[in-house]
């Protein structure tokens, strides 16, 4: 596996300069300076990603694959400029297995409405964990409604691993598709997915992994995973919002109905009826998202250049100080993995006396921005017996003072609940 | 330490003294035997959730219960309700629903009926904090909706 040369920077790692990079970090929220501790939910952004926007509109701007005018090529070039960028970022073997899409719930949607339309039956299984986001739970109960199909689910231990003995008996001959999330966005945890692609493919299902969590913040390499399917969204990885991706293999993608029809999607249109693009047109149909293609390009350029392996490392790090630190407080219980190694930069917690919506309102106060509520995976939330969780979760401008502001800013919260 | 430094202190208006006496020590949560009115509300957004019990006779409510668990403005908002309606008509009832909720919209509402509402115009903190007015009124909309249903 070529990781090493995937996740290597070119760029010190230097959160001071990091953070310099990003305008939105010098607001001030309530008087108070800002601490975004709300990256799970999406990232800011840094000013070569902003400045790719508005040298896109006010250089470059024409339709793709139309015109022969010099602007409308040098769309289409930076449009598929972008798409390599994201192929090697992911290790994909071809760029025409990446295709651009809204956001990961559209690339699931699309994989619902196309690969599993044809391929799922009446009395077959679909397998997905009991800790997905909605958007990985919804379209295949959908699905399963219609088809006469089965959805089950993986369970998984109180520290939110998934149980193994489980997995082997839940994965059948039945088991058409296994859709599962890489790293939870409630609990943190890890998935094996490797292992689950095994599973999967030893009784002849594929695998989707939703990395929407991980493509982020790890080195993710699609071989390497041994995925069939992967899905992620820009604005979680520095990037703009309102474009996503979903990876394929060649083979799954060349067989699959397209998604929607229009303009790009069709290569002769007539009368009678029309045939199809070759991949990835197929699947983008009418005018794409080509302002920000050109801005994904520019965060994977920015993450590039930092090192997947580097971003993954700081995280891993401010976790572990994070956790140590939430742990030490009197009232505080984090939900998942309490072994920081087992888990991404996601931290959910419930204070026993202190309502996740009071907490955040009353930690915006004082500038510093979490998540609370149920974090779209009701189901889970619930399992923990919780009606609601706070959730801080980090990216590579987060710094251990912020950390400590988060404690701090906990303790004055229940200070002034406690007066 | 209170607030202090953290600018906690911009929260009073949405946390006064009566609120959190409220959230601390809800009222009139003993169950209601045979209650004409029991259902359950919740808003998924928050996880907040709310067992409202109340017995009507001759269109007056002699019975109430509300219990659930949410935030501390959904709490406290869901007691302010169980002490306001105890005694009350119907007909009281469903216009002080309507009162809260135009005060909670930001709209005037006259001296006669803020000596109705009493302690409830506290929640009217509520709006500079627009995200937090539905953990507000989440117990007062259910309570409307139980009752248009049984008088129906």
């Amino acid at each position: 596996m070529s990781e090493s040369t995937l996740s290597a920077g070119t760029r010190v790692f230097d959160p001071d300069a990091i953070r310099a990079d990003f305008p939105i970090l010098q607001r001030k929220i309530h008087g108070q300076e800002l601490v975004y501790l709300d990256n799970a939910a999406t990232t800011q952004k840094p000013k070569q990603v902003i400045k790719s926007l508005t040298d896109y509109y006010e250089q470059t701007n024409a339709n793709v694959h139309r015109g022969v005018h010099t602007l409308s090529m040098e769309a289409t070039n930076g449009y598929e400029v972008a798409r390599t960028k994201v192929a090697k970022f992911i290790n994909a073997p071809r760029s025409e297995e990446v295709i651009w899409t809204r956001n990961t719930s559209e690339s699931l949607n699309l994989v619902a409405a196309t690969w599993a339309e044809a391929n799922i039956s009446e009395g077959d299984n679909i397998v997905i964990t009991a800790m997905e986001h909605h958007s990985n739970i919804v379209p295949w109960q959908q699905l399963a409604f219609k088809k006469g199909a089965e959805i089950r689910y993986l369970s998984h231990n109180d520290d939110g691993v998934i149980n193994f003995v489980d997995a082997s008996s839940v994965i059948d001959s039945r088991t058409k598709l296994v859709s599962v999330t890489h790293m939870s966005n409630v609990l943190g945890t890890i998935n094996p997915v490797a292992k689950l692609a095994e599973l999967a493919h030893d009784v002849g299902a594929v695998i989707l992994v939703d990395a929407a969590q991980s493509v982020p913040h790890m080195p993710v390499d699609v071989q390497a995973i041994d995925a069939d399917f992967l899905a992620f969204s820009a604005h979680k990885m520095l990037g703009p919002t309102g474009i996503g991706v979903l990876w394929g293999r060649l083979d799954l993608l060349e067989e699959m109905p397209p998604y929607m029809f229009g303009g790009d999607m069709i290569l002769e249109v007539t009368y009678e009826g029309a045939k199809w693009n070759d991949l990835p047109y197929k699947f983008e149909a009418g005018t794409p998202n080509i302002a920000d293609a050109f801005a994904t390009g520019a965060a994977v350029d920015y993450l590039s250049d930092l090192g997947m392996e580097n971003v993954w490392q700081h995280e891993q790090e401010l976790t572990a100080y994070a956790m140590e630190q939430i742990l030490s407080l009197d009232n505080v219980k984090v939900l998942g993995p309490q072994d920081s190694s087992q888990r991404g930069g996601v931290i959910s917690f419930v204070h026993d006396t202190i309502h996740p919506h009071d907490l955040g309102t009353a930690l915006d106060q004082q500038g510093i921005a979490i998540r609370t509520g149920h974090h779209c995976a009701m189901p889970l939330v619930r399992s923990y017996d919780v009606v609601a969780a706070a959730r801080a979760s980090f990216y590579i401008y987060n710094t251990r003072s912020e950390v400590d502001a988060l404690v701090n800013g906990i303790s004055e919260t229940e200070g002034y609940f406690n007066r | 330490m209170m607030g202090g430094m953290s600018g906690l202190n911009e929260m009073d208006e949405l946390y006064e003294a009566i609120i959190l006496d409220h959230y601390r020590s809800p009222r009139n949560t003993a169950a209601v035997e045979n209650p004409d009115i029991d259902l359950e509300v919740n808003n998924p957004f928050c996880g907040d959730e709310f067992h409202i019990q109340l017995k009507v006779d001759d269109c007056s409510i002699s019975g109430v219960s509300i219990t659930g668990r949410g935030c501390a403005i959904s709490q406290a908002s869901a007691s302010l309700l169980a002490e306001l309606v105890d005694g009350k008509s119907t007909e009281e009832v469903q216009a002080a629903v309507d009162c809260v909720r135009r005060l909670l919209k930001g709209e005037e509402i006259s001296n006669e009926e803020a000596d109705i509402l009493g302690d409830i115009e506290a929640l009217g903190g509520v709006r500079k904090f627009p995200v937090r007015i539905k953990c507000a009124l989440l117990s007062w909309v259910g309570l409307d909706d139980g009752l248009k249903e049984h008088l129906a």
